[in-house]
């Protein structure tokens, strides 16, 4: 079963897996240069308390990023 | 003695600068790259008898033009070619370093690996099979622990090994960027190659490389070089940019970071071993963030955490503030004792010392909130501030570490905007920046406390702390108020994308945080025996000239001599309730003359001649002067409407007397107050903070600081008074 979801609306504790991302320019290299590509498994390991930005586990470091960048980034959760 | 210039770079967080400290130790100094406001720092040792120049690049995660600090790297490696690189990697997480390593060995340098922070590799359990890494890399790898020194005389050798033997010679890396790229490639190469393009510098695979990620650098120097090669560059990267988006859904530059990560993997795949059970371990930082993070503890945590450093800094940073007080105090007072009264001791009294003593009273403050910033800042705590605080701040078009200049500059009554302003270093995005830059100084610093202390006692003489905490509140609304209008029209623009790494807690070393602390404080310290004293000299200048003419001091002298010599008269031991009386009158006539003398000077003529415009909001000359006193320091303001209000010498720790005054004044009101407050509130900040500020952007950013802060203030104060004058 695989279903594509945008990284916004992944939960709190999902693994994921990015399948695509879509921004370009100044925003997507920058996503891309921290080593957000697809292909990369990611853990959701929280959200700011306003909900956002939020926070991602790759599997060396941490990163955060904000919703309205994640909207860029189409991801497919992974059963545990 | 041969010399060897070997450039340090890396990722932020990598451990970088601690390498670059154990390896100069004090023997290194900081200054700017040219044109831009990132740190420069560069270290000289010796070693195997040959002189070593060491300079650390800015960190990066990447080598691309889409920052300062990426673009002066670059650039610097261009232009100055140096022997070696040596870049420090974490190597605990290695495949996101390598990525700039991959784009190091593109460009052709010699590079030596750095793998840093092998002990906690080790303590999670990983396994990094170095000489493997060295064999596919090409790179001599050394594993080190930059926290203790470890291997960092090994790396030392590695890299002067590698410079003898590559005696300058640079072997770009070729990786396949696939199907669609590598023909366009193969192609560009060959017509950069006939064409001599750029090529007594850069390879030419990589300028067609940059021309294919439309790097706009490159392609403007391309364009200034040959506008004919590079139009046809650019055309052969337009079409397979079209054809890859149309094919792959991909633009080039996302391909070819894709192709190198595909390498990375590569290399990593047989280097690096993961514990059987390390994806269900979660590390120490993630538990921790667990903790400093949540959803109410987090912000909870957050506010004591600021309230511990604004406590620190003010409490014990105030000892030694004492201590450098006094000993202007003294200084002045034996500089006044050993010179004869005179033009040229008021100048070296009032001018030299007082000024350049006010300004470097600022150092320890500065020196304790920098050790305690500096602290969090290598522990990565300020990331989550950043983290938690960017949904609220980006509201009003700032950005999550906006937060931290703003406490400083006096969130909480009675910071100071000096250190304020240099807090923002830690935002790395330049439009967030410069909207914190300017609005941090309307935070009420505690040179203003007393400003306003003054005026509540005078004004609200039973509600003096409901107004100071409304002049507080008053303060940040403005603040963020402002930072969204400047984000809406001078620095329009998206707002800067926060992609940024948690990174994992460490422990600050000691000697990181005091060479930092070191750093900054020294540059402000030097600001201060330059620039600050020449403006100094120059506010003396304009509050002691012109002196009054003769007469006018002969007439005030003739006032005085019946006294004195009434006082004469009582003999030797006269009695108390006589001789007070005649003293009274005497300091009386004396503070007259000084406010004549005052109003006299080209500050009193300033202040006199803006009267038809600032009594619409309230202000008389008097006024007038202190507010232009104030722009020296804020302190200056309670001083300066002591003078003129003939005072004499008032302490502004101790207004009392003041108040009275002024409340007593027929032109001076409850809704003068208010505007004088909302102006001194929002004014121009104190000419500390407006180098400090030019500093940090621009003295064009400064200036614009200093009459657009001063005109919203007066158009807000006119308002307030306006509309109080007819209500109260």
């Amino acid at each position: 079963m695989s279903r594509t979801i945008c990284l916004r609306q992944a939960k709190v504790n999902q693994k994921i897996k990015i399948l695509t991302v879509s921004a370009e320019g100044e925003l997507g290299r920058r996503i891309r240069d921290m080593g957000l590509i697809p292909g990369t498994e990611v853990h959701v390991i929280g959200k700011a308390p306003l909900k956002d930005p939020v926070a991602l586990r790759l599997k060396d470091f941490t990163l955060t990023l904000r919703n309205s960048e994640a909207d860029h980034i189409m991801v497919e959760p992974l059963e545990d | 003695m041969d010399k060897v210039t070997i450039a340090i770079a890396g990722n932020p967080n990598c451990g970088k600068t601690t390498m670059f400290n154990a390896l100069t130790g004090a023997r290194q100094h900081v200054a700017n790259w040219p044109g831009v406001t990132v740190e420069k720092k560069v270290g000289r040792m010796h070693a195997q008898g040959r002189e070593i120049e060491l300079v650390d690049l800015p960190g990066t995660y990447s080598l691309t033009a889409y920052t300062q600090e990426e673009l002066v790297s670059r650039n610097y490696l261009v232009e100055e070619r140096p022997e070696v690189v040596v870049d420090i990697l974490n190597a605990d997480a290695l495949e996101r370093n390598l990525y700039l390593a991959v784009q190091f060995r593109e460009m052709g340098i010699p590079l030596v690996l750095g793998l840093n922070m092998m002990d906690e590799v080790h303590r999670h359990g990983k396994d990094i099979d170095t000489e493997r890494l060295a064999t596919l890399t090409g790179c001599p790898t050394v594993e080190t622990v930059a926290r203790n020194g470890e291997g960092k005389n090994r790396l030392l050798d590695a890299a002067l090994k590698l410079a003898e033997e590559k005696q300058g010679e640079w072997h770009p890396l070729h990786i396949s960027y696939g199907p669609d790229l590598d023909p366009v490639l193969t192609e560009m190469e060959e017509i950069i190659e006939t064409s001599g393009f750029m090529t007594d510098r850069i390879p030419a695979r990589w300028t067609g490389i940059k021309y294919l990620e439309h790097d706009e650098d490159v392609v403007l120097k391309g364009r200034v070089m040959d506008a004919d090669v590079s139009n046809r560059l650019e055309k052969m990267a337009d079409k397979v940019s079209d054809h890859t988006i149309k094919t792959l859904k991909a633009a080039p530059d996302a391909i070819i970071a894709d192709y190198r990560y595909g390498y990375i993997a590569g290399i990593i795949k047989g280097v690096v071993s993961y514990p059987v059970l390390d994806s269900r371990r979660i590390s120490m930082s993630d538990k921790i963030d667990k903790v400093l993070t949540h959803k109410f503890l987090g912000p909870l945590i957050m506010l004591g955490i600021v309230y511990m450093i604004y406590k620190i800094t003010f409490t014990v940073g105030e000892i030694p503030m004492g201590w450098l007080e006094s000993l202007f105090g003294w200084l002045g007072e034996t500089v006044y004792a050993a010179m004869p009264d005179g033009l040229l001791r008021s100048l070296m009294v009032s001018g030299v010392i007082d000024g350049v003593g006010g300004v470097l009273g600022f150092v320890p403050l500065i020196m304790f909130m920098f050790l305690m910033i500096s602290a969090l800042e290598d522990s990565g705590y300020i990331a989550r501030m950043a983290y938690m605080l960017d949904r609220v701040f980006r509201t009003f078009g700032l950005h999550g570490t906006s937060v931290l200049p703003f406490i400083v500059s006096g969130g909480i009554a009675g910071g100071c905007a000096v250190p304020g302003v240099m807090a923002s270093r830690t935002l790395r995005s330049p439009r967030e920046k410069l909207a914190t830059l300017f609005v941090a100084p309307y935070m009420t610093c505690g040179a203003k406390v007393p400003v306003f202390l003054m005026l509540a006692a005078a004004f609200f003489p039973n509600q003096g702390a409901a107004v100071m905490v409304a002049i507080t509140l008053g303060a940040w609304v403005m603040a963020l108020i402002v930072a969204r209008i400047l984000r809406w029209t001078v620095i329009r623009g998206e707002s800067t994308p926060f992609v940024m790494e948690l990174p994992p807690y460490r422990m600050p070393t000691l000697a990181g945080v005091l060479i930092h602390t070191w750093e900054r404080t020294w540059e402000y310290a030097k600001k201060a025996g330059t620039v600050i004293l020449g403006i100094s000299i120059l506010l003396w200048a304009l509050m002691t000239f012109p002196q009054l003419p003769e007469a006018e001091v002969a007439k005030f002298e003739a006032e005085r001599a019946p006294i004195a010599a009434q006082i004469e008269a009582l003999g030797e031991n006269p009695p108390e309730s006589a001789i007070a009386p005649l003293e009274d009158k005497l300091s009386e006539i004396t503070n007259r003359e000084a406010e004549d003398a005052l109003r006299n000077t080209f500050a009193g003529r300033i202040g006199t001649a803006l009267e038809p415009v600032s009594e619409l909001a309230g202000f008389n000359w008097r006024t007038n002067i202190a507010l232009t006193g104030g722009f020296a320091a804020k302190e200056i303001i309670v001083s300066t409407l002591g003078t003129a209000y003939s005072l004499g010498d008032v302490d502004p720790e101790d207004a009392q007397p003041l108040s009275r005054r002024i409340a007593a004044d027929p032109g001076f009101s409850k809704a003068g107050a208010i505007a004088l407050i909302i102006f001194v509130m929002l004014y121009a900040p104190c000419f500390v903070t407006v180098v400090t500020m030019a500093r940090e952007s621009s003295w064009k950013w400064a200036m614009f600081s200093v009459f657009g802060s001063t005109g919203l203030a007066f158009g807000l104060a006119v308002a307030a008074f306006q509309i109080t004058k007819n209500i109260l």
